[in-house]
């Protein structure tokens, strides 16, 4: 129960809670979940991705407005919100995910507002109680934030910040002073999505990163496939993969999804001979 | 701390940056914080730059045309002279200005910052056209690149000021995501910042967003305020009673307001769209319905239901139809310095008929939401009093929905 990596490089995978892709397929067996029948497709999958290799899973609570996403993302979150999941249902599934897998990441990966509006106190207490390790608030900077680190302190929940190429030294030193658990670098300016290319930002930004923070770093944003992850691994510490994961259950049926997400991120870590260097 | 930029607002709302009162702040993308703080800075030294300031206002004056008149509406007054007598009730021409509305002050001050600071691509968000076509026209004036985001409900019901924009030369991109209108703009307006942020300036077109957005918009938008309480004083000798305005974010609002916030006397009414009825969804009135949340950058009131999901709105009026409203006006209603009402759609569609019959004006659909409010409190108001309501924009973009609503076909001379 950590932020840890177990394998160079580490891997996050960010699912978005309660979407379950286009075709509904058959309802999976939900005896035993406390958790509303929709989440249980997204505890299956995060099961299968854990067990794929996975060391940390971002469980995003769908928002209204995700400005900082790309489309894939967003759709996911329209979809998740029509289901009608709620951050009170997304905390109940880190419960289940903690308890059926104690040695596995937890991130709880959301907007401010749905934070101040469950109430910051209670959110803390809740996602403690959850079993999650950390919290990631994608509009939330260091400057606005100290209730809000107050309280994570206090529950002993990481809070994890961005880090952007854009990011000037100054900035870089409060997000390092500030951060628990690891550092999410973003790889490029712009919102989240695939990319053929990996910026050549990331590696510069995840240098600069290291000057003042001993944590982790795990760069995200357009990270797709086996090549980015290798890349990835040659300066950073683990790779956060999100868009591809939520376009590949978009494309399954409920049935498929966790098969097609396990295979998917065993393979990040599988490299042609010829890439292996 | 961040800025003298605005000492009234210091004082008012303590030492954080950007904070009036509780609201404000910034909630965004790391990303977008570098550009943020360049912003801020080049805003404060364009400030203090007396030819930075000297070409705003000969664009303002020669371009835009201001000052704008203060127009005495002495038909209008005496058909709400009620049982008092009722006031003179003064408007406030923003309408006349070039391009239609108020919102040129705003996209006039912040492309010649834009281009201050170098930078030649410039977005910005539209909800009923106004601010678009204010940022397009300023792009053709300055030779700037310009793309405008605009919900495809918004582009569909302002549908003139979408071949406004093309005309001079903006690419008006469809947003198609949520409900197709403002808040929806602002978000993939955003999205196009956080991606291209290194060389894009956006013309944020109300007092809303992320610090320094709210501060500098109320400070391009203070003319309005300034020339009113000039106007007065040169026509009346004294200062208004009550000053109306409508509230979408609130920028026409905040700088009419602004300059009288120490003036205890002067009583500010907003007034925000009570859309088609009180249900969540159903109008854009955040004062009455609406709690304290972070939409698009800002800490304000948003209306949203009980997971924090910000709600839908509805309006008639597309520049009003947002689901929160600018973080000073949440400070100036938390202290009951400004008092925040709403009129709806019938009432704004009534508004517009009898200002139009009754003085020869057309305002916009969003302004109406103004004289409503004035048909509504003056004639409660005595001989002596004096009102002023902002009128901020001119109707002729809503020919196609007032055309629809009012059944013009065919109903002349009713």
């Amino acid at each position: 129960m950590a932020l840890r990596f177990q394998q160079h490089p580490g891997l996050v995978a960010y699912l978005t809670a309660g979407d379950a892709g286009l075709s509904p397929g058959t309802p999976v067996a939900t005896a035993g979940s406390h958790v509303p029948a929709h989440l249980v497709v997204t505890r299956e999958i995060a099961l299968a991705a854990i067990d794929a290799g996975a060391d940390v899973i971002e469980l995003g609570v769908p928002f209204s407005d995700p400005l900082a996403d790309g489309p894939v993302i967003q759709r996911a979150s329209e979809r998740s919100l029509a289901r009608g999941i709620r951050l009170r249902d997304v905390l109940a599934l880190a419960k289940e995910l903690r308890q059926a897998r104690p040695n596995a990441g937890l991130v709880i990966f959301t907007y401010v507002n749905p934070v101040l509006r469950f109430g910051l106190k209670a959110f803390a207490d809740a996602a403690a109680e959850s079993g999650a390790d950390g919290v990631l608030l994608t509009d939330m900077i260091v400057e606005e934030a100290s209730e809000y680190i107050a309280e994570m302190n206090r529950v002993d929940l990481a809070p994890i910040f961005l880090a952007a190429p854009t990011s000037p030294e100054e900035r870089l030193k409060a997000i390092a002073a500030h951060s628990k658990g690891f550092i999410y670098a973003i790889s490029r300016t712009g919102v989240t999505g695939k990319r053929q290319e990996l910026a050549a930002d990331a590696a510069a930004l995840v240098e600069r990163i290291r000057r003042w923070s001993k944590l982790p770093v795990a760069v995200g944003f357009g990270i797709s496939h086996a090549d980015h992850v290798a890349e990835v691994g040659r300066f950073a510490d683990a790779a956060v993969i999100g868009s591809a994961i939520v376009e590949l259950i978009e494309r399954s049926t409920e049935e498929q999804a966790p098969g097609v997400v396990a295979r998917f991120i065993e393979g990040l870590r599988q490299l042609h001979p010829a890439q292996a260097l | 701390m961040a800025s003298g930029i605005l000492p009234e607002t210091q004082t008012m709302s303590g030492l954080r940056p950007g904070r009036f009162g509780a609201y404000g702040g910034r909630y965004v993308p790391e990303t977008l914080m570098a550009a943020l703080e360049e912003l801020e800075q080049a805003y404060i030294e364009a400030q203090e730059d007396s030819a930075f300031q000297a070409e705003l206002s000969s664009l303002l004056k020669d371009f835009a045309g201001r000052p704008t008149p203060l127009y005495f509406a002495k038909r209008l007054s005496e058909e709400l002279a009620g049982p008092n007598g009722g006031p003179k009730i003064y408007l406030k021409r923003e309408d006349l200005l070039h391009t239609g509305a108020h919102k040129i002050n705003n996209a006039l001050g912040q492309g010649l910052l834009a281009k201050r600071m170098g930078k030649r691509r410039i977005i910005a968000e539209t909800g009923a056209g106004q601010h678009g076509v204010a940022t397009a026209t300023t792009c053709a004036l300055l030779g700037l690149e310009c793309i405008v985001y605009m919900g495809e409900e918004d582009m569909r019901r302002q549908e003139l000021n979408v071949l406004r924009m093309r005309l001079l030369g903006a690419e008006v991109r469809p947003v198609t995501s949520g409900s197709k209108t403002l808040k929806d703009a602002v978000s993939e307006a955003l999205r196009d910042w956080v991606t291209n942020v290194r060389d894009t300036y956006y013309i944020l077109g109300s007092a809303l967003g992320p610090h320094p957005y709210p501060t500098m918009v109320r400070d391009f938008q203070r003319v309005i305020g300034l020339e009113i309480r000039e106007q007065i004083l040169a026509k009346e000798g004294r200062l208004p009673n009550a000053i109306i305005a409508c509230v979408g974010g609130g920028s026409n609002a905040i700088g009419a307001f602004h300059p009288f916030l120490a003036d205890k006397e002067v009583h500010l009414i907003g007034v925000e769209a009570g859309g088609r009825g009180k249900r969540l969804g159903d109008h854009a009135a955040r004062f009455d319905g609406g709690l304290p949340g972070v939409l698009q950058g800002t800490y304000s009131y948003v209306l949203q239901d009980d997971d924090g999901q910000v709600a839908l709105t509805h309006s008639v009026s597309a520049g009003l139809d947002y689901a929160s409203v600018g973080p000073e006006h949440a400070m100036l209603h938390d202290l009951g310095r400004a008092e925040y009402t709403s009129a709806n759609d019938i009432e704004a569609l009534e508004a517009v008929v009898r200002l139009a019959r009754i003085e020869g004006i057309l305002p916009a659909l969003e302004s109406a939401h103004a004289i409503a409010e004035c048909v509504r409190v003056a004639p409660k108001m005595g001989p002596h009093d004096i009102l002023v309501v902002n009128l901020s924009g001119r109707g002729d973009k809503d020919m196609g929905i007032l055309a629809r609503e009012l059944h013009l076909q065919g109903a002349q001379g009713e």
